[in-house]
């Protein structure tokens, strides 16, 4: 389905420049479309995210005809390559050029703190996809509103299902070198050593390795179970060289919220079997709500919905319900805003509200890799409900601690 | 009428802001730095017949000294700056010694390694730069008490620098320096039986290129107020290299032209073309088939031929 | 002692990788000085059409075969309707080739789409062989068996047939070569096409350890400038060497000092180009 992103444009050029004439703020009545702008990446490395970010948000419009709380809503679509200079000219475009009354992405966490401050300063609702902690943490921005997760919210409770439920005492982390990597692996550490397990080994090989088979060679062979804190699609070629290099059976795999995400799973083979994963969605759910919606995306394009799919379809919902809530009003930024942060709804992924922070509370998932209907599914194997990003720790305490990183916090049981 | 246009040209870009919204307003902002690193590219590329493909690195690390010295030290813009700028030109001389122990494409590869081994370094030394998270709360100067927060402020503070450095190039191309410079390029040997010292030459010229490299990263940081490793990447080298070879290499107005060209297809036209990538490859391999020496000299040798060769 | 030898081993196939995408930017800028950007873009292409063809059924030997055959057209194609008009002109090279690299780039993402493709590894090499009690992927050492192969037969081109002694004639003396009666223009055809086909016979073969997806471009290509450099310009030998040495350096070095992953890569080609322009064999200053 391509989406003809000129007819929308031009539409929204007009109304923007016919608003900016009319020499008022943002014109009252239902004649005047809601803008909503979508940041996503279309070029470049991340760009099979992105194109599954604009296809779930398009199917939740288009079921419902492009109209929301009884306004037509006008999506604005624009690719920002995955590079933070260009996300924050982007998000002027949308801001200054297209008028835009609310924002959904970016992809990427430095996208996000890119456009941090410009967002704090025009003010624009911002319902994000990216995982940066610190964005609802310490350096939090009122303008903002995750329904996703933060990088280590999922982490968190691998840790207690590997721990309570696999009993595995020693793991090796492997995750990408990257903040979100950093953060995933921080959050499964400090759970993990909480509850009394070990991390025996971190190997953060770096985003654009060509080939792990050096960082394979590297691991050590008394682990339980190696965890994958890997995004896009190099959980997938990890593994495959993993087994290739014999470790197969030797230690169990076990994933974060991207390791094998659907829309990676449909290129992979029996190697992915049994593998455990976690993430606050999986195109298995049996809520009424993803019961229509992953068939349906199935059909349409071919494959199931995974992270970036659903993460636009339930900023949909989200968006949606905030705006019932001020019966269309987007021109009382603070209100609709307010709206936002007290969403309580339900959507694709199961429950949604938000904390104080403006970070999801929700159910986060335990899958595992199996066969149905001839094709590989990420299975529900359990469900930890009422999940929020501070895992059980008090927030004030969690957020006294320095921010996740590579180094925070510290190893202890390194060998 | 030669001396008029930039003239002109100034005067109306000084209007833009009364006519044009906001978001040109700051597209233009963007242009004319990227006009200006591109410029300073030039020195290098087509008045020195030196291509470098590591220009970014002066662009990043003026931004980045700036940035830490401004969180990590408290210190105010009137130390931030000039210290920036000195630091940065303190490397570009020290990159230009070493690279310049080749020529052709082994300065280039030492271009491209250096600036590798700086991004490379931005990324992982995250106690210095906060690596993939970037550094973010920055603020921009006031000078003499006026606030650049607002765009059209900014946008003028941009348009008289990128006019003072844009002159000081045009001078130094001009100059005898500068002649002996283009000597260089085009005939190195002779230029070094008669006396020059083409290694010198060479050397002060990369300084300088550098030095306003890194005017171009002070002017990136405050415009964005964040900064990110990804800006010290060779993508970002490569366009200004590609903005200048378009242009024209080794004319004034051919960066100027190359890197709108670039920009507005980056950010502009972006928004209508989806595939606005291949959009700038296919006009990059338009223009040099139909006009080999870049847009500004291929135009220019239209014109004259259009004026029937009157001079 | 299992690390050291396995890495040891990934050392050998990731050199023996490189060297069958640096053969073909060396030969070319050898001959030709044109320095071609592209290089990464033809190995991308290379990958794209060999996983493309086993889809369709072929085997990872046929794929390859197809996928060499289709980059060394494309590569004709490009010599002759763009490269050629730029003759001396190294920056319009720069911007042609780079230009092509985008339009080759965002090709690929619209036909193929943002994810990677796998190669399926052969079924004969699946198995993983035991060495010294460790197990290693056979591929891997298939891949090394191949470069040599490769560089054998490229060696043999070079040092035994008549095309090969009018390249390396022109590669010496490009204006006495002229003199003598070599056609050149065809012979620059020819070079460009032969390292066309490498770059993508490489994609192929490395299909099965790195996928196809874009970016490969992007991440292969300063490898290949790298290994050319220090290796010399003008030496086959010295890309053969280079290959393998900056395979131990980039697999030893991330395994042992990850944070300085850059600066191991790229610190002995700067350490050698500055004391010794010409690279380690080179007989050509660049």
């Amino acid at each position: 389905m391509t989406i003809d992103r000129r007819q929308f444009l031009q539409g929204t050029t007009a109304a923007g420049l016919s608003a900016s004439f009319s020499g008022m703020g943002f014109a009252q009545g239902s004649s005047e479309p809601i803008r909503l702008g979508l940041l996503t990446v279309k070029t470049g490395p991340l760009a099979s995210g992105g194109i599954d970010m604009e296809r779930g948000l398009m199917m939740y419009m288009a079921e419902r005809g492009g109209m929301l709380a009884g306004r037509k809503v006008e999506v604005i679509v624009a690719d920002t390559g995955g590079v933070p200079a260009t996300a924050r000219t982007k998000t002027q475009e949308l801001v200054e050029r297209n008028k835009v009354h609310v924002l959904t992405g970016p992809l990427a966490a430095f996208e996000a703190l890119a456009i941090d401050d410009y967002i704090r300063s025009q003010k624009i609702p911002t319902l994000s996809v990216a995982a940066a902690e610190d964005m609802t943490q310490r350096k939090q921005n009122p303008w903002f509103v995750r329904a996703t997760s933060t990088s280590s919210q999922c982490a968190h409770v691998l840790a207690d299902y590997c721990y309570k439920v696999l009993k595995y005492k020693r793991i090796i982390v492997v995750a990408d070198d990257i903040a979100y990597g950093h953060e995933m692996n921080a959050g499964f550490q400090r759970v993990f050593e909480d509850l009394g397990g070990k991390i025996i080994q971190k190997i953060f090989p770096p985003l654009t390795a060509p080939d792990y088979g050096s960082f394979i060679a590297q691991l050590k062979t008394d682990a339980d179970a190696v965890f994958l804190g890997f995004a896009g699609s190099n959980g997938f070629r990890f593994i495959r060289q993993f087994n290739e290099y014999g470790l197969k059976g030797k230690m169990a795999i076990v994933g974060g919220m991207t390791a094998i995400d659907e829309s990676v799973l449909r290129n992979m083979g029996d190697e992915a079997l049994g593998i455990i994963t976690t993430c606050w969605y999986s195109a298995e759910l049996g809520n009424p709500i993803n019961a229509k919606f992953a068939p349906k995306y199935r059909k349409e394009f071919g494959y199931d919905p995974g992270f970036y799919a659903a993460a636009t379809y339930v900023n949909g919902a989200v968006l949606e319900a905030a705006l019932n809530a001020v019966k269309g009003n987007v021109a009382n930024k603070e209100a609709f805003m307010a709206a936002l942060r007290k969403t309580n709804t339900m959507t694709a992924r199961g429950p949604v509200t938000f904390d104080d922070y403006g970070n999801v509370v929700g159910s986060v998932y335990i899958r595992r890799v199996e066969r149905t209907d001839g094709r590989l599914v990420n299975s529900v194997v359990q469900t930890y409900p009422n999940i929020s990003q501070f895992w059980n720790y008090d927030p004030k305490q969690f957020l006294a601690n320095p921010v996740y990183s590579r180094d925070w916090p510290p190893a202890k049981n390194l060998l | 009428m030669k001396r008029l246009a930039p003239i002109l040209l100034l005067v109306i870009l000084a209007t833009v802001p009364w006519f044009a919204g906001e978001y040109y307003v700051n597209l233009g902002s963007q242009i004319m730095i990227a006009a200006i690193f591109a410029a300073s590219l030039n020195l290098l590329v087509g008045y020195g017949g030196l291509t470098s493909l590591g220009h970014a690195t002066y662009l990043g690390l003026s931004a980045y000294i700036s940035a830490w010295l401004a969180l990590r030290m408290g210190l105010g813009h009137g130390v931030t700056a000039p210290a920036a700028l000195i630091l940065t030109t303190l490397i570009g001389a020290a990159f230009g010694w070493i690279s310049l122990r080749a020529s052709g494409l082994g300065f280039l590869m030492l271009t491209l390694a250096l600036s590798q081994i700086v991004w490379g370094l931005g990324y992982r030394w995250v106690a210095l730069t906060n690596g993939d998270n970037g550094l973010s709360g920055l603020t921009r100067p006031a000078p003499f008490g006026i606030s650049l927060e607002d765009s059209n402020a900014y946008y003028w503070f941009v348009l008289i620098i990128a006019a003072l450095t844009l002159y000081v190039i045009a001078r130094l191309v001009k100059s005898p320096f500068g002649a002996s410079l283009r000597g260089t390029r085009d005939q190195e040997r002779r230029m070094s039986s008669l006396g020059f010292n083409v290694w010198m030459i060479r050397w002060v010229t990369f300084v300088i290129a550098s030095f306003m490299g890194a005017v171009a990263g002070l002017l990136y940081i405050y415009f964005h107020k964040y900064i990110h490793p990804s800006v010290m990447s060779t993508t970002v080298s490569a366009e200004a290299l590609l903005s200048v070879i378009a242009g024209g290499a080794g004319t004034l107005g051919g960066p100027l032209v190359g890197a709108t060209l670039v920009m507005l297809l980056k950010n502009y036209v972006s928004a209508y073309v989806e595939h606005w990538n291949m959009l700038l490859g296919a006009v990059f391999l338009f223009i040099v088939i139909v006009l080999p020496n870049g847009l500004v000299p291929g135009i220019g040798a239209f014109l004259q031929r259009i004026r029937g060769g009157q001079k | 002692m299992q690390f050291w030898v396995i890495q040891t081993l990934n050392s050998f196939s990731l050199g023996a990788l490189l060297f069958l995408l640096s053969s073909g930017f060396a030969l070319i800028f050898g001959l030709m000085r044109v320095v071609n950007l592209m290089h990464g873009s033809l190995f991308m292409i290379g990958a794209y059409v060999a996983a493309v063809a086993m889809h369709k059924g072929t085997g990872l030997a046929m794929a390859a075969v197809i996928a060499a055959v289709t980059t060394a057209v494309v590569g004709g194609v490009i010599e002759r309707l763009i490269l050629r008009r730029l003759a001396g002109n190294a920056q319009g090279q720069v911007l042609a080739t780079l230009g092509l690299s985008f339009i080759a780039a965002d090709f690929c993402l619209i036909v193929w789409g943002g994810d990677p493709i796998p190669i399926e590894t052969p079924a004969m090499f699946q198995a993983s062989m035991k060495f010294l009690g460790f197990s290693f992927p056979t591929y891997r050492v298939v891949v090394v068996a191949i470069a040599v192969i490769v560089g054998g037969l490229l060696y043999l081109l070079l040092e035994r047939t008549r095309l090969g002694a009018m390249i390396r004639a022109s590669v010496d003396d490009m204006q006495m070569a002229r003199a003598v009666g070599i056609p050149a223009s065809a012979l620059f055809t020819i070079v460009f096409c032969l390292g066309a086909l490498l770059a993508g016979l490489g994609g192929a073969i490395g299909g099965p350890i790195f996928s196809a997806y874009p970016g490969l471009d992007a991440d292969m290509l300063p490898l290949a400038l790298i290994v050319v450099i220090l290796g010399g310009v003008g030496s086959l030998v010295g890309t053969f060497v280079s290959s393998f040495i900056i395979g131990f350096l980039y697999t030893f070095g991330t395994a042992l000092l990850p944070d300085l992953a850059y600066v191991i890569l790229f610190l002995p080609m700067v350490v050698v180009i500055a004391f010794r322009p010409t690279g380690l064999f080179g007989t050509i200053k660049t």
